[in-house]
């Protein structure tokens, strides 16, 4: 598939990617390589690897990752409850210590977390690694093993090599520095919060029914409210959110009704400092702009 | 600018282009091995490579590694390909210095470490005392005001070693903060008693997995904002030494410079080889030497890598003599919002150190009522007295 081909696919799924991603992505396809995302929250990294499962019409499999994020509950585990009533069932039995052992270390009662999921799918997979930069150091070190590798090796059963390669996508939005090994093994590319023409296209794409005037004047909004000295800056999702509240309330023109709009910037403004920030004037005088 | 670079016809082919590219990547600063080259190669051959903008595209996913990178890359691409000037910089030092100096560096490090696990390294502890004393104090006739001034005629390599030294120390008096209550972690001194009984209740009272508790480490991260601006100039040489040092021995720790604007230097200054690093600062530093808008500076910190880089266990380290060309009213308040992330602020000023120095600049005076602590350092020597203070903070 060429770049300009997926470009046009993810767009019909309602993704509209700039160049630069488009071609990391389909880089990521074509030579098998991670895709590390780096942004600010909210600009839709998570959703393109959502996006890129449709498109290849695959499963998508997600591991989020938090600090203290272990082997247990991203690889594997063994299913001890499952095992412990084994154990006992077969001693009422009289089944053999060896037989039982041989019994209670097989797949039945193994269990799966994403990334042994990942490598054991028939047909490849879409692999988000979610916020890769909220799990600790160690467990990256590790994952470095896996994304190059493709194979788990589990002591009782022996290594499991990937049947099929992943897609792996890995999103950051710069809690801490990743190491240098994980970069370099990662296609990268960097997703900003988009123009004003793109940023239109998505919304168009999103909500289908919304009015072009409308449209026009949600997107200068939010464009430049972003430019204001704001704590946390309204991403993607904060935006749909905001002309679907917009829609919800039947209202045609922004500038129309203030008390509306400034109730509507819940879903833009997510602290308290920003909503005193942005008074009814400054929103009226945004609004009155981007008319 | 859209014609593309006509090569010498003698030239080889398409794959020794591509390794010009790539060593003109890495004199400019990219840390790229073989595996890139190759897999750039590889990437070219899925999208159509005769077409720069989509080439471009293609070598940016695989060349760059963070926003820096990213940022660059464009200008790097049509500087190779689209006749833009062969090298952006140059900024590889004279062959002989700088491989003694990369070796001298290397050396102090290496004898360090040993030192550190055991003391009688005599000989060596011998020469970084006599460093200390001797080393490091500033020579201000010899330093101009440049608009355009390179980093490394001001900043000797041995300095460098001596701070690196300094830095450490200093890291480890910032970071060495131990919390008194234990955390379920990993590997640790202690069971965990409450979550063992927990999970061994679903095995039947037998417990399986022993959680373990330990201290956690709180490590202080410091982040380092020096002035270079004109009446900087004079200590800039020990600052710079000083913060390429930090970032050498501190993988944690984040430098900045600042001006009339401020850059980021912590991607620069991590590169292996000292020289190198300072010379990619100098062209990072464009305008060293020339006015200070220390408000605006720090407000766009606060605004902007603050947000990431600064939270409840950082110590925003300062060093600047407070001399602004902007109204003072931005300082106070670009600190007050610093410190409202929970960090400590410390403010280091050359001139502190003068005899019946009052800090009577008015920018000075409106930072004060936020610094944890405002200290006189103007010599290496300075900075590693600090120690004492820091464990107090």
């Amino acid at each position: 598939m060429q770049w300009i081909t997926l470009q046009t696919a993810m767009a019909e799924t309602g993704y509209i990617a700039d160049d630069d991603l488009a071609m990391a992505i389909h880089l990521a396809l074509s030579l098998g390589r991670p895709l590390l995302l780096e942004g600010a929250a909210g600009v839709g990294k998570t959703e393109v690897a959502r996006v890129l499962s449709t498109v290849q019409n695959t499963q998508l499999i997600r591991l989020q990752c938090y600090e203290g994020l272990d082997a247990a509950q991203a690889i594997y585990e063994w299913n001890y409850q499952r095992q412990l009533l084994s154990i006992r069932a077969a001693a009422e039995d009289g089944e053999t210590g060896r037989k039982v052992e041989q019994r209670i270390f097989s797949e039945e009662f193994l269990l799966e977390r994403p990334l042994l999921k990942a490598i054991r799918q028939e047909t490849p997979p879409v692999l988000l690694i979610d916020e890769i930069d909220r799990a600790d150091e160690e467990f990256e070190a590790y994952l470095l093993e896996i994304l190059s590798d493709f194979q788990i090796t589990i002591p009782e059963l022996g290594t499991i090599t990937a049947k099929s390669r992943p897609i792996v996508i890995l999103t950051a939005n710069g809690t801490r520095d990743l190491s240098d090994a994980l970069r370099r093994r990662c296609l990268y590319a960097h997703v900003a919060y988009p123009d004003r023409a793109t940023e239109l296209s998505i919304l168009k794409a999103r909500c289908a029914g919304i009015e072009a005037k409308l449209a026009g004047q949600i997107v200068g909004f939010v464009q430049a409210l972003r430019k204001e000295d704001l704590e946390k800056k309204p991403g993607i999702a904060e935006m749909l959110d905001f002309a679907s509240a917009l829609m919800g309330l039947g209202i045609a023109d922004l500038t129309q009704d203030p008390v509306v709009l400034q109730a509507t910037l819940a879903t833009l403004l997510k602290t308290q400092t920003d909503r005193d920030n942005i008074t009814t004037e400054i929103a009226q005088r945004l609004a009155g702009k981007a008319a | 600018m859209t014609r593309v670079t006509r090569f010498a016809a003698r030239d080889p082919g398409p794959t020794a282009r591509m390794a010009g590219f790539m060593s003109h990547l890495r004199d400019n600063g990219l840390r790229l091995g073989v595996g890139e080259a190759e897999l750039g190669l590889a990437a070219l051959t899925h999208v159509n490579a005769a077409d720069p903008a989509e080439a471009r595209h293609a070598l940016k996913a695989v060349f760059s590694g963070c926003v820096e990178d990213a940022e660059r890359f464009g200008t790097l691409f049509d500087a190779y390909w689209m006749n833009g000037g062969r090298v952006v910089e140059k900024s590889v030092p004279t062959k002989s210095p700088a491989s003694d100096n990369v070796h001298s560096s290397r050396n102090a490090k290496g004898s360090d470490t040993s030192g550190g696990a055991g003391t009688p390294t005599a000989p060596d502890g011998g020469e970084g005392q006599a460093d200390a004393d001797g080393e490091g104090k500033l020579v201000a006739s010899v330093i101009q005001s440049k608009m355009n001034k390179d980093l490394r005629a001001l900043v000797q390599p041995e300095d460098i070693a001596e701070a690196e030294r300094i830095a450490e120390r200093l890291g480890a008096a910032l970071r060495d903060r131990r919390s008194r209550r234990r955390r379920a972690a990993r590997k640790g001194d202690q069971l965990h008693f409450r979550r063992l009984i927990r999970q061994s209740l679903s095995s039947g009272g037998e417990p399986l997995h022993l959680p373990k508790k330990q201290r956690p480490d709180r490590p202080l991260k410091i982040v380092t904002l020096c002035d270079v601006s004109g009446s900087m100039t004079t200590y800039a040489q020990v600052f710079l030494a000083f913060i390429a040092g930090l970032m050498r021995a501190d993988d944690t720790a984040d430098a900045y410079l600042f001006h009339t604007r401020l850059v980021r230097i912590s991607e620069a200054l991590r590169d292996r080889d000292a020289l190198r690093a300072l010379g990619r600062l100098s062209v990072l530093a464009d305008g060293f030497g020339g006015g200070s808008k220390i408000g605006a500076s720090l407000m766009q910190f606060t605004r902007t890598y603050a947000r990431r880089f600064v939270d409840g266990r950082t110590v925003v380290l300062i060093l600047s003599d407070g001399y602004d060309t902007d109204t003072p009213d931005l300082i106070g308040e670009a600190l007050a919002a610093l410190k409202k992330r929970g960090c400590k602020i410390i403010w280091l000023n050359p001139l502190k150190g003068w005899d019946g120095y009052e800090p009577v600049a008015r920018g000075m005076a409106a930072a004060l009522p936020h610094l944890d602590l405002f200290h006189s350092a103007n010599r290496l020597a300075d900075l590693a007295a600090l120690e004492k203070e820091l464990i107090r903070i």
